[in-house]
């Protein structure tokens, strides 16, 4: 009897046993995800994808710039509105007569996060470190205006080292508050590059006591939130891959006394329709991109306010691929796309029909325009090319594009235009992304969708792309007369000669047509109507520093400036508003 | 037993072993690397980071380093200058490497913050699915033929028909902008769980319902079911303590690839829900080329598949009395 109750105790317990293992896995398993549950931020923004890395030198992505500007600080800050280069790390600064010499003079309250003072010795450093073709930096050839950092970048010993010393670079520290860079031709936009993400500082102890720490893993160990040093008016505190970077006002900042927020959650939500969800229900105060399909429904809401900015979609034609290399065949095709079909029908989002390279936009600077004509006007190119009923068959053509719901609308809409106006057959060809760069670089494709977002707000950062044999340039085209015309836009300094000069160049750009304009983008930025200190600029840039919550009264005023047929929507944020201690002292003296 | 666990031992480390080496070479054979992007890279700085990843080796060389500890590695491209150090173990020594795309984490990181998120919503899932999927197999099977049984099968197909996005989406529609009970993506509390959870779990839930039931018929018609009707048992003791342990045979099979499946996380779920799961880097890893995160993954789930199989072949000797793991 009590052997028979002990096995049946035992059965009971070996019935049981999947039980409490269960549950102490569910119990260990809910310990671990709560832990890292964190109290709500001031202000939640999703960043579209999760960041590369927060090493400022080797990113480029406009994800990592988001996080890189709210964290580091460069020489220069932009204004948040005109883009204008203004004081940051470096409080004044001289520019020579000649447009060779920059003097910077370092701001003396200037702090890293780990309280050492910032130093002109830190831009040498992190100059050094960004040239230095071992570190990776994608965007080194940004710094190549200086003179010599070409040559270090690309002079190298067998075993990837740079082969010059430093020294013939010419970025020098003549004492702690003074850094002097001399450039080898006069670059207008080189002050709009200092503030440039990729060209913001780092810590050099940040980065050697985490290479003593951990030898093997220290590339990544002092970037890691308890050990990454930085300047700017936000640090980070926590990270949680595909999550979120909750990033927290920094003490130490000097000009801590103008952010307003205390802590900002930076969301990495892949998909459309989440992003979207999240923003209506309050999870999210800023989201920056909405999927074409809800766009009719956005348009009228007050949130959502696209204005066009630096950024272009067009083709790319392969140049050096019969019939491609005929100019004419090329303006045949460029003639017969439908912009405005393509801009009200399939984007949707007031997006503009492009017939130059360059976006509008930028101050000072007209495009030159492709020639417009009818599509008689692109049948009789294409029968003067020799094709056409009594000329040869057009060989079909291939559009391409990387795999995309928007793409592939935009390809078809082409594709039917081509067949119906010049009785061309396109066909479509859909690439996964990393299998279309590759198409795209060796230049195996008729026609390839391509798209450029400006990195400054002048006319170089497209014109740059189609030097003969650029690396961006993509088409096989050249031509030595815009290559002249670029160059020689480098080292002129009077900025209208200068815009002369590039406007030329994109003349000659339009007419041979390497790439067939298609339209100039808009920001699809969803912002809470309360959040201030936001902008809509050319760069579609935005700057954490600036931002603030409203109070009611605050919200109502600029409610009763914006046009009456705007839908009012739902406010996120504080009733009473979240300001800068500034502020709330100019406030206070207004009371 | 022992010779049992043994013998799934060595086939472990050969069945590990080749999909080691076939998603190693079939991923590098596929065109596009980890570092492309739309702005092309200075031919000197490219060297420097292929170099870094050991990208410039022969195929064997890499795939070697990669497996075992074995300091191939005098990596050069390093600012500050490379001292010859490895910058990782190898998978024998447990490391996995840095992220190609991630670069600021290393595989483990990624893993050690991830899997824990997708294993916690898959044990919930699976224990709905479970209570779920059982009970209403068991109702299918007693009372087959009978309008219940019609409409329970017809919900299981459906449900296994069903996207779980399309799922997902009505009840986002339903729960939180019709009556908002639920907080509509992300994760942090138990609410978080509910919708994911109940939408992952539904598939699951069908397919144990239909295996139920299909087990469970086959075992009611059987010799030793009927004595113990005769026996005069009450049906209830004769459908839970007789007819239930081999009629959840089927069941129990199925359950070793769905515990792996559904503890490492679902691509579709944790996109529409913004869950920082493991499920997303199946995909992501691939379409990235990060080497280094799709091996780990890949290498993870082997392991997870074989462990829940090995340990679904143990269980069946405490369901089923007639099976001896030695003879088979």
């Amino acid at each position: 009897m009590r052997a028979m109750a002990a096995s049946g105790f035992r059965s009971r317990l070996r019935g049981a046993a999947p039980f409490v293992l269960l549950a102490s896995l569910f119990a260990a398993a809910l310990g671990l995800a709560s832990g890292a549950r964190l109290e709500p931020a001031d202000f939640t923004f999703n960043n579209g994808t999760e960041v590369t890395t927060l090493d400022p030198a080797t990113v480029t992505g406009i994800p990592e710039g988001r996080v890189i500007r709210a964290i580091f600080e460069g020489l220069v800050v932009k204004d948040p509105k005109t883009l204008e280069p203004l004081p940051g790390a470096a409080e004044s600064w001289e520019i020579s007569a000649d447009g060779l010499t920059y003097t910077f003079h370092i701001r003396e309250g200037a702090r890293w996060t780990n309280t050492d003072p910032l130093t002109a010795h830190d831009f040498v450093y992190s100059f050094e470190r960004f040239l230095d073709p071992r570190t990776g930096a994608y965007y080194a050839y940004q710094l190549w205006y200086v003179e010599g950092a070409r040559a270090y970048t690309r002079s190298v010993t067998p075993d990837g080292e740079p082969a010059l010393s430093f020294d013939t670079v010419a970025i020098h520290a003549p004492d702690d508050h003074t850094l002097v860079l001399r450039l080898e031709a006069p670059t207008p936009f080189f002050l709009d590059l200092m503030g440039f993400y990729p060209l913001f500082p780092v810590n050099r102890r940040n980065i050697e006591e985490a290479r003593e720490s951990w030898p093997e893993t220290w590339t990544l160990e002092w970037l890691r939130p308890e050990n990454i040093v930085t300047n700017g008016p936000f640090q980070v505190a926590e990270r949680r891959v595909n999550d979120r970077i909750r990033l927290v006002k920094s003490p130490s900042y000097w000009d801590a006394d103008h952010v307003a927020f205390g802590s900002i959650d930076v969301l990495a939500i892949e998909q459309d329709s989440t992003m979207l969800n999240v923003y209506l229900t309050g999870g999210a105060d800023f989201i920056d991109r909405v999927n074409t399909s809800v766009v009719p429904q956005l348009m009228p809401r007050e949130d959502f306010n696209p204005v066009p900015y630096l950024g272009a979609y067009f083709f790319r034609v392969n140049t050096k691929k019969p019939p491609f290399d005929d100019k004419r065949v090329r303006r045949a095709l460029a003639l017969t796309i439908p912009r405005n079909d393509i801009c009200t029908n399939v984007m949707r989002m007031g997006q503009v029909p492009a017939y130059s390279l360059v976006p509008p936009g930028i101050e000072g600077y007209a495009s030159a325009e492709m020639p417009r004509g009818s599509a008689d006007e692109a049948r009789r190119l294409l029968v003067e090319a020799g094709y056409g009923p009594s000329g040869k068959a057009f060989p079909p053509v291939e559009i391409h594009y990387n795999t995309s719901e928007a793409h592939s609308s935009i390809a078809q809409v082409i594709a039917l235009a081509w067949s119906q106006e010049l009785g061309i057959q396109a066909k479509l060809r859909n690439e996964e992304w990393k299998v279309y760069l590759d198409t795209q670089n060796t230049l195996r494709f008729d026609v390839s969708r391509s798209a450029w977002i400006g990195d400054y707000a002048d006319p170089n950062t497209y014109s740059d792309l189609f030097v003969t044999g650029g690396e961006n340039n993509k088409t096989g085209w050249g031509d030595p007369e815009y290559d002249r015309l670029i160059d020689a836009a480098t080292r002129e300094f009077d900025k209208a000669a200068r815009m002369e000069l590039l406007r030329q160049a994109e003349a000659i750009l339009v007419d041979e047509l390497p790439i067939l304009p298609v339209y100039f983008y808009v920001t699809q930025n969803v912002v809470a109507p309360r959040l201030g200190g936001f902008f809509g600029n050319a760069l579609d840039e935005h700057f954490p520093k600036h931002w603030y919550w409203m109070d009611d009264n605050e919200l109502a005023h600029r409610r009763a400036t914006q046009p009456a047929e705007w839908q009012l929507v739902d406010a996120h944020g504080p009733a009473d508003g979240l300001y800068s201690p500034a502020q709330e002292a100019e406030r206070e003296a207004r009371r | 037993m022992i010779r049992f666990l043994w013998r799934r031992l060595v086939w472990f480390a050969i069945t590990l072993f080749v999909v080691m080496s076939v998603s190693f070479f079939l991923m590098r054979a596929v065109k596009g690397g980890p570092f492309d992007t739309e702005r092309a890279l200075e031919p000197a700085i490219e060297a420097n980071i292929k170099a870094r990843y050991h990208l410039d080796w022969p195929m064997w060389k890499q795939f070697a380093q990669y497996v075992g500890p074995l300091n191939l590695d005098r990596h050069r491209a390093e600012f500050l200058g490379g001292d010859g150090r490895d910058t990782f173990g190898g998978v024998l020594a447990g490391d996995f490497g840095p992220s190609f795309r991630y670069r600021d984490f290393t595989v483990n990181d990624i893993i050690a913050q991830s899997l824990p998120i997708s294993a916690l919503l898959g044990l919930v899932s699976m224990m709905w699915a479970l209570a779920l999927g059982i009970s209403t197999g068991i109702a299918s099977a007693l009372r087959r033929g009978s309008g219940l049984d019609l409409a329970l099968r017809l919900a299981a197909t459906g449900g296994i028909a069903l996207p779980n996005f399309v799922i997902a989406s009505f009840l986002i529609v339903l729960f939180v902008f019709l009556v908002p009970l639920f907080p509509v993506a992300g994760w942090g509390s138990i609410r978080h769980m509910l919708l994911p959870g109940f939408c992952l779990g539904l598939v699951y839930a069908a397919y144990i319902s239909r295996l139920t039931r299909t087990g469970m018929l086959e075992i009611l018609s059987q010799d030793h079911i009927r004595t113990a009707h005769a026996k005069g048992l009450a049906p209830r003791t004769v459908v839970m303590r007789h007819a239930l342990k081999g009629g959840l045979l089927p069941v129990v099979s199925y359950l070793g690839p769905a515990t792996a499946g559904i503890l490492t996380g679902s691509l579709v779920i944790e996109r529409i829900f913004f869950i920082p799961g493991t499920g997303s880097h199946f995909i992501n890893s691939a379409t990235n080329r990060d080497y280094t995160l799709a091996m780990g993954v890949t290498i993870l789930y082997t392991v997870l598949v074989y462990a829940m199989n090995t340990i679904v072949d143990l269980s069946y000797t405490l369901l089923d009395p007639r099976i001896d793991l030695e003879q088979s």
